[in-house]
């Protein structure tokens, strides 16, 4: 449904060009659920914006993004508004900051079907209301003419959900939903996300950093860094056997609840310097397992990791 | 030894008033905790945003005044007296914070700002001496010396906190009181910093106080974990005891929401129904009771003290007939 083909994203900046992301393909199908998951400044936020057509203007895009055949990265933005909200919708991380504070919730809404659909008035109300039903507001009727400061975080990412489903999309991409919010809201709203997918058939793209949310959630995984796809594999491959040795050191550091031992497994040194385009490995320097080669040869993706080293001889 | 007993506090808020002479409504945000911290020990406080996890710390450090209670460090109160005894404490007490960039001065090289402790706490020091132990600190936090003329924008996340950490300890404090320290930090980078802060409390012998919503990290660095909701305690038990058996509803709640990076366990998190007390106006009984799956007809009009239960601390009238041998059952 949705294919990346060797996407390369780069930002003019006045330090000079920041190589955000580079060489990134992967597909979404119909009802699967996918998670991008990477460190800060990995890109994976810019791989939803590039999708969306909505990044900014210092941005130069390569590459194709294939929407069932049609390459969005072509399309004019009109054509794009046609696309936006109806086919794909998107989900930020901060809710706050994606309300318009100056406009009750109908409105935001509502808006976005009398505007994609053309629907009027009275029908965008009954629309709003059964998709905050769907999101679990309570007493939605009355809650329809509060303001966003009215509700509380996890409230406002229902509000943004129910958003993202006014024109019930066939992919929502869904960027950071539930960093912003608490565990015991973060739970409530993956659980929401799940039958949302389950309910309407949607596919949802999960850009997250945090590996115990991609485990309970998603079928797919995608591992970013430093712009560039370390390793791509089915959820429980992932975590049973990891094979790039990024995904090994984060599953290692990831502070289980469950686990009595004292230190954590850190992986050392700091993230990549993207102002050079990758010649090597951007994982080589604070790679335990990296060889000489490693630091002059740029690995391609094979077999769903991009890694010189054989599997077998990772510690 | 940092000692709090019983400690409020609360902040008049004008928004609520009826009429300008109306008297300000009062804003409860911390609500009687207490706590013994010893030297080399580590307590966690965990709880929802808004229950007054920072602002707890931060009327330990004597930051928020106290309405009520009393926190000592080594028998000696914290609180403002004048310049010099406060000039006193902040060198035996010091703070990190959760935006590690936004809490460095942008116009300060980073030499400048961790001699800058040294020269308030330490005038007894040479300014050579003041370098040396400065270069010294950046060193021992990862930070070479061939950078300290840097500022901190040139530095990642991660290297910002760990500039904020040689800044705090650069004076010797007893106590360092952390408030999120790891939260706006990459996984790789956050276990990076938390295994340096438990080197640095080993070889100073720091108190510290660690205040993050992340249970996982928590659970790490704590010996004990203090479950905090609308400002007062809920459960107080070592971080293995809690993690492994919790007491209170409300701490059983909050780590059955805890995601699990694992595929094949599906957590089943409990979902709290029912609405937050206001907290201008607390309720008689006990906090959770607007919200607790077990609350009875007491919970809502005696607030319950905290009651010992094997390890466990725990504010819950359940524990007040639970049969000690529940202990073993998990």
């Amino acid at each position: 449904m949705l294919s990346v083909e060797n996407l390369h994203i780069r930002f003019r900046t006045g330090d000079g060009l920041v190589h955000a992301v580079n060489d990134v393909s992967f597909e979404v199908s119909a009802g699967q659920q996918i998670a991008v998951v990477g460190e800060s400044g990995s890109g994976k936020s810019q791989i939803a914006l590039a999708i969306m057509g909505l990044l900014a203007k210092n941005a130069e895009v390569e590459g194709r993004i294939l929407w069932n055949g049609d390459d969005l990265l072509t399309k004019s933005n009109r054509e794009m508004n046609r696309i936006r909200a109806r086919e794909i919708g998107i989900i930020f991380q901060d809710p706050m900051s994606s309300l318009n504070p100056y406009m009750t919730i109908e409105r935001q809404l509502t808006e976005i079907v009398e505007n994609h659909e053309g629907l009027s008035r009275r029908d965008a109300r009954a629309r709003a209301l059964q998709v905050m039903d769907a999101v679990r507001i309570p007493d939605a009727k009355s809650r329809l003419r509060a303001y966003p400061h009215e509700f509380s975080g996890g409230m406002r990412q229902r509000i943004v959900i129910a958003m993202a489903l006014m024109c019930q999309p066939k992919l929502i991409l869904a960027d950071e939903p539930t960093t912003a919010l608490d565990v015991t809201v973060q739970a409530q709203i993956m659980q929401l996300l799940a039958d949302v997918q389950r309910d309407f058939g949607t596919s949802v793209m999960l850009i997250t950093h945090d590996l115990g949310v991609v485990a309970g959630f998603c079928e797919e995984v995608v591992v970013l860094y430093g712009g560039r796809i370390m390793e791509e594999a089915g959820t429980e491959a992932l975590f049973d056997q990891p094979a790039h040795p990024y995904t090994r050191g984060l599953l290692r550091a990831v502070p289980n609840i469950d686990d009595p031992s004292d230190a954590l497994t850190a992986i050392p040194g700091s993230p990549p310097n993207q102002h050079r385009f990758p010649q090597s490995c951007p994982f080589a320097p604070r790679c335990v397992d990296a060889v000489d080669t490693c630091r002059d040869t740029l690995p391609i993706l094979q077999q769903g990791r991009a890694c010189l080293r054989p599997v077998e001889e990772l510690t | 030894m940092l000692i709090v007993e019983n400690a409020h506090v609360t902040f008049p808020v004008a928004q609520t008033k009826k009429w300008p002479w109306s008297p300000p409504g009062l804003v409860h945000a911390v609500n009687g905790i207490s706590f013994e911290l010893e030297a080399g020990k580590t307590l966690g406080i965990v709880g929802e945003s808004g229950c007054g996890k920072s602002t707890l710390i931060r009327a330990v450090a004597g930051l928020a005044p106290l309405v009520s209670g009393n926190v000592t460090l080594d028998g000696e109160p914290v609180a403002y007296r004048d310049r010099a005894s406060m000039q006193r404490l902040r060198a035996t007490m010091q703070m990190i914070f959760q935006d590690p960039i936004a809490s460095l001065n942008p116009r300060m090289t980073i030499r400048e700002i961790v001699v800058e402790p040294l020269t308030f706490f330490k005038p007894e020091m040479g300014a050579e001496e003041r370098q040396n132990t400065a270069l010294a600190m950046l060193d021992r936090v990862g930070i070479p010396s061939t950078q300290a003329n840097r500022f901190p924008h040139e530095f990642s996340g991660g290297q910002c906190q760990r500039i904020g950490i040689a800044r705090a300890l650069v004076a010797g404090p007893k106590v360092l009181l952390c408030d999120e320290p790891v939260s706006a930090l990459d996984v790789s980078i956050q276990a990076q910093v938390v295994n340096l802060l438990k080197e640095l409390q080993r070889e100073m012998g720091l108190a510290i106080v660690f205040v993050a919503h992340d249970l996982g990290v928590v659970r790490h660095i704590s010996d004990e974990v203090l479950v905090m909701y609308m400002g007062a305690p809920m459960e107080r038990a070592p971080a293995a005891d809690l993690v492994s058996d919790p007491k209170h509803p409300y701490a059983q709640a909050l780590l059955s929401a805890v995601p699990v990076p694992d595929p094949r366990v599906r957590i089943t998190p409990q979902m709290l129904e029912g609405d937050l007390p206001s907290p201008l106006n607390l309720p008689s009984g006990c906090l959770f009771a607007s919200r607790c799956p077990k609350a009875m007809a007491k919970c809502k009009t005696a607030r319950p003290p905290m009651i010992r239960h094997g390890q466990h601390q725990a504010a819950c009238f359940l524990l007040e007939d639970a049969p000690m041998e529940a202990d073993s059952m998990a």
